[in-house]
């Protein structure tokens, strides 16, 4: 990597880091709401892997999923204004914490449902061997989703067709308060991929540069050879499952632990070493990265609050095949658009060679 | 003018929507190599190839997945259930995913995708195997369903629902998929949320969809030899549900009598009877009745299994009561 990418990849997990635990502040003050799960100490997953996709190629993400948004380059203000469940979020205030989507970066979302988003992963990597294009999918979750019936449905029929999917299990070693120890047979979990014959590895997911060397692999895996990888990064989170809970099931040595090997430090470690980069320029980075979090809340609370009428919008889309006569009695027909609110174009699928 | 079954009528309609859209795939259980569970997707795998006639194996979860996936970079997947009884398995990715992702990201992304199958009591199958969904997926905003009743209406809903850009469920009936009718010969749609008359009549109304217009029908015949007409709505759509057609016959006749398949508790039917009793209310001459399934598992035995559907003797004698006959 060479010193401007490397730097760029150390802001992004700063911005991440500040980003998050100022929404830990604005969520004490009772400006966010609902569920607020954070990424702080697993920043190096989605950082490396986002450094690697390509912009055509999809993502889909696990509820904890403020780290993929910023790390892709979502503009951090609608980001926070829909934490606050304000219009001007990303989602128009719809979604909250669980559900950043940015479209026209290839994220499709936080999935709020344990697993629920890995049967999807596979439908946009099917989508990819219609088209015959190169695009890959990356799919993250956390180790929770591995015992869920739809992770094994969803693994299954990528090694048997063959789709383009790297699935990341980020294992911050506990599935809400349960941990790995009392939740899965098999201790190692990447080892579940011999059961799909679909090549399985394990990863620090503390240290960037060994995440996007096995991520590297796992990607063009996918892209040139059309074979899913099950990866395991080895994680942790330093907060709670959300931000209810105070986290007792874990030990005071544990954390300090993992927290040793926190992955911006060690980040910042290969900076300064490999690169020569000075601690002031890293210093002034992390100021720089303050103010556009400051500038992203400022942008959030100025945001208007929804109106009542969008309520209603958003629920479907017009079409000419339903009668609108009968449905336009339902608010939510009435206020639905035919347009997505950032059009997409997908690639069409070239009918005289579909999957050949 | 052709007549054909309901099978073949479904057969068509995706056919020809495959070969006017390359982004039209087909997934589900033996709908390739084996020609369908019900010859409904016979003949598709050899037109069509592997990749868009997708045979998969017995995982509802995976299925309803890979097409809300697809459907979400802009395909158009045709996801069939073997049954309705098994999308049970996959109400996750249905009620969760499909109806909810435009809500949740407002506005970034749309689900065009089909859901069929059959649904409804089949033949001696018992519990598991012989029931109703409309009113769990009805339920649910975000979703579209469709419920035909002849070939004509399979043909032309399910092509409308193959280009609309909404999730729909689209629901047949096993017990239908021989059933004979008139299908035109050229292109055509059925626009979604709109009912038809399926036999007219001034004296009651009877809302019926699926196979209950059957029962409807039959029941019509023997109250005409009394002396009594009754006019039949189908809805066909339930969700949206054509208000217009229902309220319209209803203002006519003054009586409305509401046949359903599934249970009586919380069933589709009372939300029928719901917007008929706040539209209507000053045209009507008597209260709604309500003809549902028992309020019991479907049993096997053929004698128990009568008794839990409803017949066509049961829609007589509520005509006769709304008519204070």
């Amino acid at each position: 990597m060479k010193k401007d990418e490397a730097l760029a990849h150390y802001r992004a997990m700063l911005l991440i880091r500040r980003f998050e635990e100022r929404c830990a502040q604005l969520y004490v003050q009772g400006k966010i709401g609902g569920f607020l799960h954070l990424y702080i100490g697993q920043e190096a997953v989605a950082v490396g892997a986002m450094g690697l996709l390509r912009p055509d190629d999809y993502f889909v993400t696990s509820y904890r999923d403020h780290g993929y948004a910023l790390a892709r380059g979502t503009d951090p203000r609608p980001l926070m204004a829909e934490l606050c469940g304000k219009i001007g979020g990303i989602s128009r205030g719809k979604g909250g914490s669980m559900h950043f989507y940015d479209v026209p970066s290839g994220n499709f979302g936080g999935d709020g449902i344990v697993a629920g988003h890995l049967p999807i992963a596979a439908g946009m990597g099917y989508s990819i061997r219609i088209r015959e294009t190169d695009q890959v999918v990356v799919c993250f979750f956390g180790d929770g989703a591995v015992n869920e019936g739809a992770f094994h449905e969803a693994l299954n029929v990528s090694a048997l067709w063959g789709l383009p999917v790297v699935f990341v299990i980020e294992n911050n070693r506990y599935g809400m308060g349960t941990s790995i120890s009392r939740a899965s047979s098999v201790k190692d979990l990447y080892q579940r991929g011999s059961a799909y014959g679909i090549p399985r590895q394990d990863v620090d997911g503390m240290d960037l540069l060994a995440v996007r060397e096995a991520l590297g692999e796992a990607i063009e895996r996918a892209r040139k050879d059309k074979q899913p990888t099950l990866l395991e990064a080895e994680t942790y989170r330093y907060r709670g499952h959300s931000m209810s809970d105070p986290g007792k099931y874990r030990t005071k040595d544990e954390i300090e632990e993992m927290m040793s090997h926190d992955p911006v430090r060690l980040f910042a470690k290969h900076l300064r070493k490999k690169h020569r980069v000075a601690a002031t320029h890293l210093e002034a980075m992390d100021k720089d990265v303050l103010a556009q979090v400051e500038d992203a809340v400022k942008y959030a609370e100025q945001s208007p609050w929804p109106a009542p009428e969008t309520l209603y919008e958003d629920v479907y889309v017009r079409s000419p095949f339903i009668n609108a006569r009968a449905a336009d009695r339902d608010p939510a027909w009435r206020a639905a658009l035919s347009e997505d609110r950032v059009p997409q174009e997908f690639p069409v699928p070239d009918d005289a060679k579909v999957g050949s | 003018m052709a007549v054909i079954t309901m099978r073949d009528a479904l057969n068509q309609a995706m056919r020809e929507e495959m070969r006017r859209d390359p982004s039209v795939f087909l997934i589900g259980e033996e709908v390739g190599q084996y020609q369908g569970p019900y010859k409904v997707t016979q003949g598709l795998i050899q037109e069509f190839g592997e990749w868009r006639v997708r045979d998969t194996p017995i995982a509802e979860e995976a299925i309803a997945g890979v097409a809300v996936g697809a459907a979400f970079v802009g395909m158009r997947p045709i996801a069939e259930m073997m049954t309705f009884n098994f999308s049970l398995l996959a109400l996750d990715q249905i009620v969760n995913h499909a109806a909810k992702y435009r809500y949740m990201s407002g506005g970034q992304v749309r689900c065009p995708m089909v859901l069929r199958g059959p649904s409804g009591a089949a033949a001696q199958v018992a519990a598991q195997h012989s029931q109703a969904f409309e009113s769990w997926f009805t339920h649910v905003p975000g979703l579209v369903v469709a419920m035909p009743s002849t070939p004509s209406d399979a043909k032309g809903l399910l092509k409308a629902s193959i280009r609309d850009d909404n999730p729909v469920i689209f629901m047949e009936n096993e017990v239908l998929y021989n059933l004979k009718g008139e299908v035109r010969d050229e292109e055509y749609t059925i626009p979604l949320g709109l009912g038809d008359v399926k036999r007219e009549g001034k004296d009651v109304t009877i809302v019926a969809w699926s196979r209950s217009v059957q029962r409807a029908l039959e029941a019509a015949d023997l109250l005409a030899a009394e002396g009594v007409e009754a006019e039949i709505v189908d809805p066909r759509t339930l969700r949206p549900l054509d208000e217009d057609v229902i309220f319209d016959s209803v203002r006519k006749t003054n009586r409305c009598v509401v046949v359903e398949e599934g249970w009586r508790y919380a069933g589709f039917g009372a939300e029928v009877a719901d917007r008929v009793q706040r539209g209507c209310f000053d045209d009507l001459d008597a209260p709604i009745l309500r003809i549902t399934a028992a309020d019991v598992p479907m049993p096997y035995s053929k004698k128990l299994e009568k008794a839990y559907l409803p017949q066509p003797k049961q829609i007589i004698d509520a005509v006769n009561q709304v008519l204070y006959r």
